[in-house]
């Protein structure tokens, strides 16, 4: 009986280590899970803001601004083009 | 002495001195037991909100508010996280030296910041809001006691003043004010969620409790608008403004399948990524908001509804000589004489006398139906904020004169947004379609207003219009079939029409063939002494018409050869 008695104590010991680690190690796991939803919504922004920059970069007048200034770049005019209808298409 | 006869030993105690201390320590027992359950039992929930509250918080998770973009997933307003800085008036006490670096990087004054700090009364003051984050990060590093930060958003919008007028902008809390931010509010705010978690000492998180409610992001909203349209639909409209010194002008594109509008421009604008010294003038949306007569444009309508009756045809000849038509009191007169025209030519030449004689033979009943299934008088139902209206009155009012001048447009108000979708009749062989400023999958089914055969005729009148000797030889593209009409009209003030005011305006369509695209420009107020619709709005017209089929990669439907415009100033000119 008294045999017994020790092992059920020899156990029970045990589990209660094994929840104090466990329970460590889920408060361990959690902070990481919480610095990575951190970086996640971090890199949001930065995609955002990212975003915002290209849009900034490809404003329509800048674009346009460069093709005709740095690039010398214009519509061509009538006598230089040539309208290519796809084989088949109707007139 | 032995041990066993020590007289302390033979020493006996009254009885009752152990019986008082037994009594006492049952005494004692019994208070913290009384004690033990009075907190379990009836002071437990109080207890074990106030020990919770010890390690126990919820926490705010921001949700960010949609972006808006283009129909081609271009981005044209994002939400970013900024800081705002405020204090605790009683408790910062910044140093001389530390209150003007702050002021430097909040780019005040010193003395604004003092100002704020003075009032000792108050436990929360805001220094300044919406700093970017870099900014806010350096206002940290001074580290003064009594200042704290806040996470918050601002917009930004990428394309500036070309897109103001349909985004609108959102308040300093990232909630819309105007445009499409206040229209679809609802959709794309975002809801804060918040969750309960146990923090320890140092105020990081040690275990999640429980999620009270996840965080929504604000859903993405698409637009119709196709950025390279809008513009080129404002850079020729603020040319065509400056130009001819005019006092507004808007411009609308409309896809004919699909009813979207692919540019909405309006000059005077904003830009809605620094709002200061903003007037009523520079924010309106004119296209939407703002009505005028819109004068010839209107004669097309006229014209159809006759020939849908059998009233009249194409070819029928109206007597338009002396270039003057009485009607009661009232004397309706042409720009230039003709003896006859038909009716395709009264279109060609707009001609008011032509277009008054074809109304008086219709009903007012059935102008004022045609006008009405158009969708004049009534909000075009985009959900956009402040959406005009237009005016028309009930047709048992009409005076046979205001029938006659309703036929070419005057008496009757619409907004450019309004136009522009009516010409559609004539674009989708009579059908109206419905508007959309967002971006539509499949195409929606049309309101039939008049037949097919009478819609095509009419836009065939529409290109004589558009011809060498029509109004606005000016809105020709090379390569494209262009159907067109031009519009002229006097201001209204204060009840009486002025003399040296005008409204020019176009609204066309291309490629006439098989139409892709209505635009309808409207110029307000030019004043470099040029105001015809031909001169004024429809090389406007040409210019985006001409760029937007390109865009869009619309095969040509007449050969590439350069256009012929008479010399300046020789244009048949149009009645106003």
């Amino acid at each position: 009986m008294t045999r017994l008695n020790l092992l059920l104590l020899l156990v029970l010991t045990a589990c209660a280590l094994g929840l104090v680690t466990s329970q460590h190690r889920a408060r361990k796991l959690f902070g990481e899970l919480e610095q990575e939803q951190e970086r996640s919504r971090q890199l949001g922004v930065e995609y955002g803001q990212l975003q915002l920059e290209a849009s900034t970069w490809a404003v329509h007048a800048r674009v346009e601004r460069i093709a005709g200034r740095q690039l010398h770049m214009r519509v061509p005019d009538a006598k230089r083009l040539h309208i290519v209808r796809p084989e088949g298409a109707a007139k | 002495m032995k041990f066993a006869a020590s007289p302390v030993l033979a020493l006996t105690l009254p009885t009752w001195r152990s019986r008082f201390l037994l009594f006492v320590f049952i005494a004692g027992f019994a208070l913290l037991l009384g004690r033990a359950a009075y907190l379990q039992a009836m002071n437990s929930d109080f207890l074990q909100a106030k020990g919770e509250s010890r390690y126990s918080r919820v926490i705010e998770i921001p949700a960010n508010r949609g972006r808006i973009l283009d129909r081609n997933g271009e981005a044209l307003a994002i939400s970013t996280p900024v800081k705002s800085i405020w204090a605790i008036p009683g408790e910062a006490r910044p140093s001389r030296p530390e209150l003007e670096r702050l002021a430097a990087l909040l780019e005040t004054s010193p003395g604004e910041i003092e100002k704020r700090l003075a009032d000792i009364g108050r436990d929360f003051v805001f220094l300044k809001r919406q700093v970017p984050p870099e900014v806010a990060e350096r206002v940290a590093a001074l580290r003064i006691p009594g200042l704290f930060q806040n996470r918050e958003y601002r917009r930004y919008y990428p394309s500036g003043e070309v897109t103001a007028h349909v985004l609108g902008f959102t308040g300093a809390d990232d909630i819309g004010q105007e445009g499409i931010e206040l229209a679809f509010q609802d959709g794309l705010a975002g809801k804060p969620g918040s969750r309960r978690a146990i923090k320890d000492r140092l105020g990081q998180t040690v275990e999640d409790v429980e999620s009270i409610q996840a965080a929504q992001d604000g859903r993405d909203l698409a637009l119709a608008l196709d950025v390279r349209i809008q513009n080129l639909a404002f850079s020729q409209l603020r040319a065509a403004v400056e130009k001819h010194r005019a006092k507004a002008g808007g411009v609308v594109v409309l896809d004919v399948d699909t009813g979207e509008l692919l540019a909405l421009a309006n000059f005077p604008t904003y830009n809605p990524n620094n709002r200061n010294r903003l007037t009523g003038a520079q924010l309106r949306n004119r296209a939407l908001t703002d009505t005028f007569e819109p004068g010839s444009t209107l004669k097309p309508f006229t014209v159809a509804l006759a020939l849908d009756a059998r009233r009249v045809r194409p070819d029928t000849v109206i007597q338009t000589a002396p270039g003057s038509l009485s009607i009661g009191a009232a004397t309706i007169r042409d720009a230039h004489v003709e003896r006859a025209l038909t009716v395709a030519q009264v279109i060609q030449k707009s001609s008011n006398i032509g277009a008054a004689r074809i109304a008086l033979t219709l009903s007012p009943q059935s102008m004022w139906g045609m006008f009405q299934s158009l969708g004049f008088g009534a909000a075009p139902g985009l959900g956009f904020p402040g959406e005009a209206a237009g005016k028309l009155r009930p047709y048992r009012s009409w005076r046979p004169i205001e029938q006659a001048t309703m036929s070419y447009g005057h008496g009757i108000s619409v907004s450019l947004v309004q136009l522009a979708r009516a010409y559609s009749v004539f674009a989708r062989d009579g059908e109206l379609v419905p508007l959309s400023l967002l971006r539509v999958d499949a195409p929606p089914a049309g309101q039939r207003v008049m037949a097919p055969a009478t819609a095509r005729a009419v836009r065939a009148m529409l290109e004589l219009a558009v011809n060498r000797n029509g109004t606005a030889p000016r809105a020709q593209i090379m390569g494209y079939r262009v159907a067109g009409k031009t519009g002229t009209a006097h201001k209204q003030e204060n009840g009486a029409y002025a003399a040296e005011r005008y409204v020019s305006s176009f609204v066309g369509l291309a490629p006439a063939s098989h139409p892709r695209l209505v635009i309808a420009v409207m110029i307000d107020e030019p004043s470099d002494g040029r105001y015809y619709g031909g001169t004024v709005a429809a090389p406007v017209f040409a210019l985006v018409m001409a760029g937007a089929l390109r865009v869009l990669d619309v095969p040509p439907d007449a050969p590439m050869q350069p256009i012929e415009l008479p010399p300046e100033g020789e244009e048949v000119k149009e009645s106003v």
